[in-house]
């Protein structure tokens, strides 16, 4: 369907702009308003590909909770009339690496294929199945993520409460 | 009775025998869905505002606006919308100009699309999704972004205090505000908006009608707390504290992007409520008659519309009511409350409820 990709084009263009702001805008509320409208594109394209529960819960979770809690940070810890950031870090050449290395696996799978990737499964009823799913077969994956965001929130804690 | 969903499969048809593309019908039926949408919410917004007035009024012992149109200033809302159209509209000259303009379209955006999956009458929603409900939540979450974006990109120090104000309190509410609305889920096995009014019919011990608030009145209760705060009501409502904060946020805005905000949250009230009377107070379920003249079905589906509008200005009443007998909360009990009383809460609700329906259901 010629429409479907022209929407599909139009989200990219639209998700990838808002995704450069972020990372090459100089100011740095300004890109945290722009990362909440990459993870609005990034729902609509998970719309696109019929994952609705992943769109609805990435707006409830990234949006809703996570980048309101960085602006907020962000307010707490900087002087917001003047809130400039260092664009370029130290860490140009290892970077350079990682995402050379990424475009290079994107570009493999997307002309030759990965077959554990092709073919998404069409499923009537994604919150049902994956409700399922993440508490019979992926119940152990599930609990291990768990524990390691509660020791990463709790390692959060321990470097901000310094005495 | 033909529903709103078959209308559009209809019209799809008829265009593409015409050679149309399906665009066509689609962009259509989205222009006049969001007409409708907008004109509702401006009236339902100008009614209400005129009707907080006058019950503050009369909770105060005043009559409120008494003169303008007439019978009890019932033109009072017209006359101040044209005025708020008219006055100018003024950007402060330090302010971030692309977020200060955004922040408005966010807040009325986030509150217009929550629309797209309420129940109004049998057969009548827009777009009835697998995952309405978590659908609603997530979009409605978006209003405190466009908050944030206004509190900052004003460059005024209150705007900014209130705009943490209302992150904080946003993050915090809407943890118990999902957990409680999980119970009704829970029992009715969706999370259609439509399947959730389906599963309230009929009664309980042959006289109550089996809607969700009985099963889940500490749920209702937890989540109607929580509504009040994501819209920034009284006693909730230290994000636009007027004796401290001046008005908050939106201190800097004036004319019609001030309109927008007040648009929004008075469009934001009646999506809370419009959720709460579908999960808890089977949406558009009540008595009906037939009509002389009409078949049954119509007759059904007009008494629905009725009723889901007497339950949701019902709840907005009460919101009204709380707003105007309560005192505002200070951040620290704020906070606590939310922690410290709503969440557990909200768990013991979710646990006992899976109990039972592992036990009994």
């Amino acid at each position: 369907m010629t429409l479907k990709l022209g929407i599909f084009y139009l989200l990219a263009a639209f998700t990838v702009w808002a995704a450069a702001v972020v990372v090459l805008g100089k100011n740095i509320v300004r890109a945290a308003v722009a990362l909440i409208f990459t993870f609005c594109g990034v729902a609509a394209l998970y719309v696109l590909l019929d994952a609705e529960f992943l769109a609805a819960v990435q707006v409830l979770i990234y949006v809703g909770g996570i980048t309101i809690l960085l602006l907020f940070a962000i307010m707490l810890t900087s002087r917001i009339s003047s809130a400039t950031a260092r664009v370029i870090n130290d860490q140009v050449v290892l970077s350079a690496v990682a995402a050379a290395g990424l475009l290079v696996g994107l570009i493999y799978a997307a002309t030759q294929g990965i077959a554990a990737l092709s073919g998404p499964p069409r499923l009537p009823e994604t919150t049902r199945f994956l409700g399922r799913a993440l508490l019979t077969t992926y119940a152990l994956p599930f609990e291990v993520v768990s524990i390691l965001l509660l020791a990463a929130m709790v390692g959060a804690i321990v470097l901000a409460r310094k005495e | 009775m033909i529903t709103f969903a078959e209308l559009c499969e209809q019209l799809y048809a008829a265009t593409s025998a015409w050679g149309l593309p399906w665009l066509v019908p689609t962009l259509v039926v989205m222009g006049v869905v969001v007409g409708f949408v907008i004109a509702y919410i401006a009236v339902a917004s100008m009614f209400m505002i005129w009707w907080e007035r006058k019950i503050s009024a009369h909770i105060q012992v005043r009559f409120g606006p008494m003169r303008v149109g007439g019978w009890h200033g019932w033109a009072q809302s017209i006359a101040d919308g044209i005025k708020l159209l008219l006055k100018e509209d003024i950007i402060p000259a330090r302010a971030d100009k692309v977020v200060f303009v955004l922040a408005p379209m966010v807040v009325f955006a986030a509150s217009l699309a929550t629309y797209v999956t309420i129940p109004w009458a049998p057969g009548l929603i827009v777009k009835d999704l697998n995952i309405g409900l978590l659908y609603m939540v997530a979009i409605s979450s978006l209003t405190v972004v466009g908050i944030i974006m206004a509190g900052w990109s004003s460059n005024n120090k209150y705007a900014t205090l209130g705009a943490m104000r209302s992150a904080a309190q946003a993050v915090s509410y809407e943890v118990p505000l999902v957990l409680s609305l999980l119970g009704p889920v829970m029992l009715a096995g969706t999370m259609s908006m439509g399947q959730l009014v389906e599963a309230q019919g009929g009664t309980w011990f042959g006289f109550l009608p089996r809607w969700f608030v009985f099963p889940q009145a500490v749920a209702f209760l937890v989540y109607f707390t929580c509504a009040l705060a994501e819209c920034n009501r009284l006693p909730f409502d230290i994000p636009e504290a007027e004796s401290e904060l001046v008005a908050g946020f939106h201190v800097e805005y004036s004319g019609m992007r001030f309109a927008i905000f007040f648009l929004a949250e008075y469009a934001n009230m009646f999506a809370v409520a419009a959720i709460a009377t579908t999960i808890f107070l089977g949406g558009w379920r009540g008595p009906w008659l037939p009509i002389p003249g009409l078949p049954a079905e119509v007759a059904r589906g007009l008494f629905g519309l009725v009723w889901f509008q007497v339950k949701c200005y019902f709840l907005i009443f009460v919101m009204m009511w709380l707003r105007w007998t309560l005192n505002r909360l200070r951040v620290d009990q704020l906070m606590d409350f939310a922690w410290k009383v709503l969440l557990p809460i909200a768990f013991a609700n979710l646990i006992v409820t899976g109990l039972v329906l592992a036990l009994w259901g």
